[in-house]
């Protein structure tokens, strides 16, 4: 079992808490400390073929493998009426099924699933939204966009913006810029001759 | 955004591969190429290299020559290059490698960037895979962007606080004061960050806990707004207005009123109202309420908002959504201990969801069915916790078990229904329980006097229809053993007595001790349990001497050592068999302090002193009869140096003693002339006995066999049968072929010893081969030439 996140441990470690581990409502002499975190957010499909990984703890390559493999495997065999939550290692799982796609969160014991549920809808309503009717084959060629949605919603496992309308117009101001700058540097290469109609407005933001 | 063409020509070929070793060519083939596109100078197509080589990683692929290259990437002036840079650098680089703190620099320099998604690239990065140095490092940064930024970066940049401050703590301090200014603004995204680094600020350290008590009227004061207020477009979630904010909040209030009076009553009337007035008919308002209920039962709050968020647990148990169901369940697991009665209410829809098509939901059901088993309730939760162990799944099995016996051992209503929970469980799921679960049942078993009737016939009747389930086995011999008499008896005020004969009681012992589903541990009580009985019966025990002397020889050395030892209780020992097998007395429960149950056994295991070593255990012989008697073997044994363990030494009333038998030599006691008698004449082969006194109760006999066929006979055995209290050796015979026509004469002797003065008889069965087919023949001898009878 791998020395999981760096926070439980020096938690326990913290001279001026009578720690106890995964909380309880009553903490018995000292601090119970409420260990709320997402540890990682998987997607894969129903065959099992990862389509995105985002982790928010330290890992080496060899034990994120690991963890993928057996929980991918977890998930896929629970039955279609089952529970979205279920228990594993010392985390809880949070699952969610969209079309081919399984949606897969890690939390820390104190967590809120049903709002943990509701971050994964949040995330799947963003990439609907941006690439309009999303499919999994939408997730597999643009995948690197996938990831900056997400890091646009979710920063260090956290929500930063709830208003899905806010997080859309960032991703989609990000990628004006990303043309912008870009047809910038073709022009000053001299790769692209101007023309009067620009076609571009400079959205530069301060 | 235009996609990026090569990358999608990529994925495309990779996906279009058959096999697995396609797919591995192709990827071999586009990882050289990114190779070498890395080492060529700038050409304007790096972004799509490098997100070439992160979809690979993603397959699983090797993508370790990548990490430099993402370095340089963040390093670049453009955008497009930095975004993707960043982005391997969270996929490829995490704080153990050491390339990671070659990106600090960057980092620190986009932070300060005018362009405000440039900054954002490298707080996201930082709150991703920020080592503590960089933390370290970078902190003052963060600080300075939470005071004065615009607010897309002051929500990126309190989130970017938290990790630093989950990474070093002691960094706390530098954000408290930013934190607390930034509770003030409108923003949501700002607040939920605000309100997510005061959260994390408090749980670390006490004294900013103390401080942020102040805060809780404001923040009251937001929630309210979000509650009351009406439809706000942005935030809304099904009629909720920014759900991830209030639960937030309430997490925070939670912290903040933990153990302390008068921020729990400032809060009060907030959590009654987002109690009452949160609309749960879809997820997202179930979660805020399940948030509520969190942190009413976690701070000092009132027992009329108490018994409000039970309720509301109550009402998810009946809800359709299996998932509010489990959480509810959860959280009752949680407070089971503190309010209880409350829970108790809830009894029947928890127990009714142990029939719950889930295994998440069954668990927590049982965890919570099991910990609201109370004096009161106990015979019907029993019911219903015995009905879930016959169809629970295999991997509950054994925790239902125990905690069967737990509730069962601290709330039994009578002797008998806790005898009969057990036996239950043994029936149904034998297989699981614990070890320790015999030793216990054998002790409850032996303190209840009066049942012990009533234990044995159930246990006899349980033994006829299976056993397969080990536990229950060992505790029924044991029973059957210890309490036999009772069975025979044929009477019973309890139940219903069964018919039964010894024979039959015998029978069934005989089954566990042969049957291949029996553990050696099992084997080991029926063995004893039919050794015991031989005190309880009265007509068979020739019979358990004989089942005795066949596990003299058993392979298994345990079940050898007792059936040895056994042996020489029926016959050194005979006159103490009684007092060592008697009933056993009442346990006491400290003795426990073993796993195994065979240490009660042990208790009971005969302990014949050591003394001579006796005859070695030997070839079994099927000549057993109801004079009852072990045989030697008749060929030259080996079985001295076998693998016989040390035996208990016996007297020296052996004639001879085992030091002479090896000898083969016979002691020099005058001979006085002997007469031999024919005691076998059939198809040409001839048995002659001849027999001298020894001593007073010792006796040698001579057995001659001779051939007067025409063909040669080979395999010629004798085997002998005395009185069970006339002690018999065998020595070896001279020869076991007797060639035809009286060529040459087979000898054997045998020694007897009669110290009882029995009436000496002797049955002898012949057995050899001639012309390839196989005879076998029985004779007895009731007189002996010379002794006077």
């Amino acid at each position: 079992m791998f020395a999981l996140v760096a926070n439980q441990k020096v938690v326990r470690d913290w001279p001026c808490f009578g720690v106890v581990l995964g909380g309880s409502f009553l903490p018995r002499g000292g601090y119970t400390v409420l260990l709320f975190k997402m540890q990682f957010m998987l997607l894969f499909s129903r065959q099992g073929k990862l389509r995105l990984q985002k982790w928010y703890v330290p890992l080496s390559d060899k034990e994120k493998k690991k963890i993928t493999r057996e929980l991918v495997q977890t998930v896929l065999a629970r039955k279609p009426k089952m529970c979205s939550f279920l228990e594993w290692r010392d985390l809880k799982i949070v699952y969610k099924r969209y079309a081919s796609l399984y949606f897969c969160c890690a939390i820390e014991d104190q967590d809120n699933e049903l709002i943990t549920l509701e971050i994964i809808h949040r995330y799947v309503e963003l990439l609907d939204k941006y690439f309009g009717s999303v499919c999994e084959l939408d997730i597999i060629f643009n995948f690197e966009k996938a990831y900056f949605i997400l890091d646009e919603f979710l920063l260090g496992g956290e929500a930063q913006e709830t208003s899905k309308k806010n997080v859309l117009k960032a991703i989609e101001q990000a990628d004006l810029l990303q043309e912008n700058i870009d047809f910038q540097m073709r022009l000053f290469a001299g790769m692209v001759v101007p023309n009067m109609a620009s076609e571009s407005s400079g959205l530069f933001q301060n | 955004m235009s996609p990026s063409v090569p990358l999608q020509e990529m994925i495309r070929a990779i996906r279009s591969a058959r096999t697995q070793c396609e797919e591995r060519g192709v990827i071999q083939r586009e990882c050289a190429a990114i190779r070498a596109q890395f080492r060529q100078a700038d050409n304007g197509g790096r972004s799509h290299n490098l997100a070439k080589l992160l979809y690979v990683h993603m397959l699983g692929y090797p993508a370790h020559f990548g990490q430099m290259e993402c370095v340089r990437m963040i390093a670049s002036p453009r955008y497009s290059e930095k975004r993707v840079g960043y982005l391997g650098a969270m996929m490829l680089l995490d704080e153990k490698q050491d390339a990671s703190l070659l990106i600090t620099n960057s980092i620190k320099n986009d932070l300060s960037n005018s362009n405000q998604y440039i900054q954002s690239l490298a707080l996201c990065t930082l709150a991703c895979m920020g080592s503590a140095e960089m933390c370290r490092d970078l902190a003052p940064e963060i600080d300075r962007l939470l005071r004065a930024s615009n607010s897309y970066i002051k929500k990126k940049a309190a989130l970017c606080a938290v990790h630093i401050v989950r990474k070093v703590h002691d960094l706390g301090e530098l954000f408290t004061k930013a934190a607390r200014s930034l509770l003030t603004e409108k923003n949501h995204g700002v607040v939920h960050g605000a309100v997510v680094l005061i959260t994390e600020l408090c749980e670390r350290n006490s004294e900013t806990l103390e401080r942020f008590r102040k805060t809780v009227p404001d923040l009251v004061q937001i929630m309210k707004g979000l509650v009351i207020s009406g439809y706000s477009p942005d935030h809304d979630v099904a009629g909720i207005s920014d759900p991830f904010l209030q639960v937030r909040i309430l997490r925070l209030l939670r912290i903040l009123g933990r153990n302390n009076e008068a921020a729990s009553d400032a809060m009060n009337d907030l959590l009654a109202q987002v109690a009452t007035n949160t609309d749960s008919t879809k997820t997202v308002g179930n979660a805020v309420l399940y948030e509520t209920v969190l942190t009413v039962l976690d701070i000092k709050s009132e027992s009329g908002l108490r018994v409000l968020a039970v309720n509301i647990l109550g009402r998810f148990l009946l809800n359709n959504d299996r998932n509010i169901r489990y959480i509810a369940m959860t959280s009752l697991q949680k407070i089971v201990g503190t309010d209880h009665n409350a829970v108790q209410r809830h009894r029947g829809t928890i127990v009714d969801c142990l029939k719950d098509q889930d295994a998440s939901v069954k668990r927590r059901a049982l965890d919570l069915s099991l910990a609201l088993v109370s004096a009161s309730n106990i015979r019907s939760m029993m019911k219903e916790l015995l009905s879930f162990l016959s169809s629970c799944p295999p991997e509950l099995r054994s925790q239902t078990a125990s905690g069967i016996f737990n509730a069962a051992e601290r709330y039994a209503p009578s002797q008998r229904w806790h005898i009969d929970t057990i036996l239950h469980v043994l029936t149904t799921a034998g297989g699981d329980v614990r070890d320790e679960t015999v030793p216990n049942l054998i002790q409850l078993i032996t303190n209840t006097s009066e049942l012990h009737c009533y234990t044995v016939h159930k246990l006899y009747r349980a033994l006829l229809s299976d056993i397969s389930q080990q536990p229950l086995v060992q505790v029924a011999c044991w029973c059957i053993g210890e309490y036999g008499d009772l069975l025979l008896r044929g009477e019973c005020q309890e139940t219903e007595p069964v018919q039964v004969t010894e024979d039959d009681v015998l029978d069934v012992l005989e089954t566990v001790l042969q049957s291949h589903m029996s553990s050696p541990s099992t084997r080991g009580f029926a063995l004893t349990a039919t050794m015991k009985l031989s005190t309880r019966i009265t007509e068979n025990v020739d019979r358990i001497r004989s089942i005795v002397s066949i596990y003299g020889s058993c392979i298994d050395v345990e079940l050898q050592q007792r059936a040895v030892e056994y042996n020489a209780l029926f016959k050194k020992y005979d006159h103490m068999r009684a007092a060592v097998l008697e009933r056993m007395p009442v346990i006491e429960k400290n003795s426990q302090g073993h796993i195994n149950g065979e240490t009660i056994k042990e208790s009971q295991t005969v302990k014949v002193k050591p003394g001579e070593p006796q005859q070695p255990p030997n070839q079994v012989c099927d000549l057993l009869d109801l004079l009852g008697g072990s045989e030697q073997p008749l060929q030259p044994s080996p079985a001295l140096g076998s693998t016989a363990p040390p035996m208990p030494v016996s007297t020296a009333n052996t004639v001879g003693g085992d030091l002479l038998d090896l000898l083969g030599g016979l002691e020099p006691t005058p001979i006085t002339p002997v007469a031999t008698v024919t005691v076998y004449e059939k198809d040409g082969v001839t048995v002659t006995l001849s027999c001298e006194k020894q001593s007073d109760s010792g006796l040698t006999v001579t057995l001659t066999a001779s051939n007067s066929t025409e063909s040669d006979i080979r395999g010629f055995t004798l085997q002998a049968a005395v009185p069970k209290s006339v002690q018999l050796h065998m020595k070896a015979p001279s020869g076991d072929s007797l060639p035809a026509r009286g060529a040459a004469k087979v000898t054997q002797m045998v020694v007897l010893n009669n110290p009882n003065k029995v009436n000496l008889k002797m049955r002898l069965r012949i057995s050899y081969t001639s012309q390839g087919s196989a005879v076998q023949d029985t004779v007895q001898i009731d007189s002996f030439p010379g002794l006077g009878q």
